[in-house]
């Protein structure tokens, strides 16, 4: 038994609305953990967005994280993004990409078991500053890099 | 069911697992017209991605609609080896949804 996933699931359960729909089985486990953060996906300012997800827009830039990608991506719809990073502790991953319509393209959470990398591919409708960022032990730290697209990939 | 919907490897190096993941899916924004008829394509995106091992969530990946059409993904899990069985399963915005099994080799 995954102590850690318990206690979670138990503070998870703090919402009355939630320990009911548990309760009366309407929700299995799985979906306590799964709210997908609609109104952080949905947002289309990059402050909202990390607002919605994270709680704050406030980040520490640090050169810990490594955020590999192409410095020209010639097709905007296919941008490959490597996050790594040496932090320990790590609760989650997100990928922003900052002139996108909406902005939060990523967002990994992470259980002590997994090793804090994610590699995905994602749309760019022009060039952009895209940051990397990572909560570990209820902080926030970030890296950015800007991508020049030449042929975007959010429609048009 | 012709066709497949996910493809996952997953290979054990020294104490942890790469697991890397083509997630088939044409992770349509809801912001593009269509060029014959001028009409928005209505979004259909993968949201959630859940990656297992063991029955135990590792890693949940909350996707949104910047993310590439057959999104591919790789993450590490540590303290898998080879012969565990890691599964990933996504759920998109229209409730369809998918998973595999894969044995770590």
């Amino acid at each position: 038994m995954n102590n850690q996933r318990r206690s979670f699931l138990r503070k998870s359960m703090a919402g009355s609305l939630v320990a009911v729909s548990v309760a009366s089985g309407l929700l299995t486990p799985s979906h306590v953990l799964a709210a997908w953060p609609k109104a952080a996906f949905d947002s289309k300012s990059v402050k909202d967005a990390m607002m919605g997800l994270l709680g704050t827009e406030a980040f520490e830039e640090t050169n810990q994280i490594q955020l590999r990608t192409p410095d020209i991506a010639e097709n905007g719809s296919v941008v490959p993004v490597t996050v790594k990073t040496k932090i320990t502790g790590v609760e989650s991953i997100s990928i922003f990409a900052l002139e996108n319509a909406r902005p939060l393209a990523i967002s990994a959470d992470m259980s002590a078991n997994a090793r804090p990398v994610l590699a995905t591919r994602i749309k760019l409708g022009k060039t952009s500053k895209v940051v990397a960022v990572v909560r570990a032990n209820g902080k926030l730290f970030g890296a950015t890099k800007t991508i020049k697209v030449t042929l975007g990939g959010c429609g048009g | 069911m012709a066709k497949k919907k996910l493809k996952v490897r997953a290979s054990g190096k020294k104490g942890y697992a790469v697991v890397k993941a083509i997630l088939f899916h044409p992770m349509e924004t809801g912001l593009r017209k269509s060029k014959e008829t001028g009409e928005v394509i209505p979004a259909h995106y993968i949201q959630e991605v859940s990656v297992k091992h063991k029955d135990a969530e590792v890693i949940k990946v909350n996707m949104g609609i910047a993310v590439s059409k057959n999104p591919y993904l790789s993450v590490e899990i540590d303290g898998a080896v080879k012969g565990d069985q890691i599964s990933i399963g996504w759920l998109d915005n229209l409730g369809e949804s998918a998973s595999t099994d894969v044995t770590v080799s």
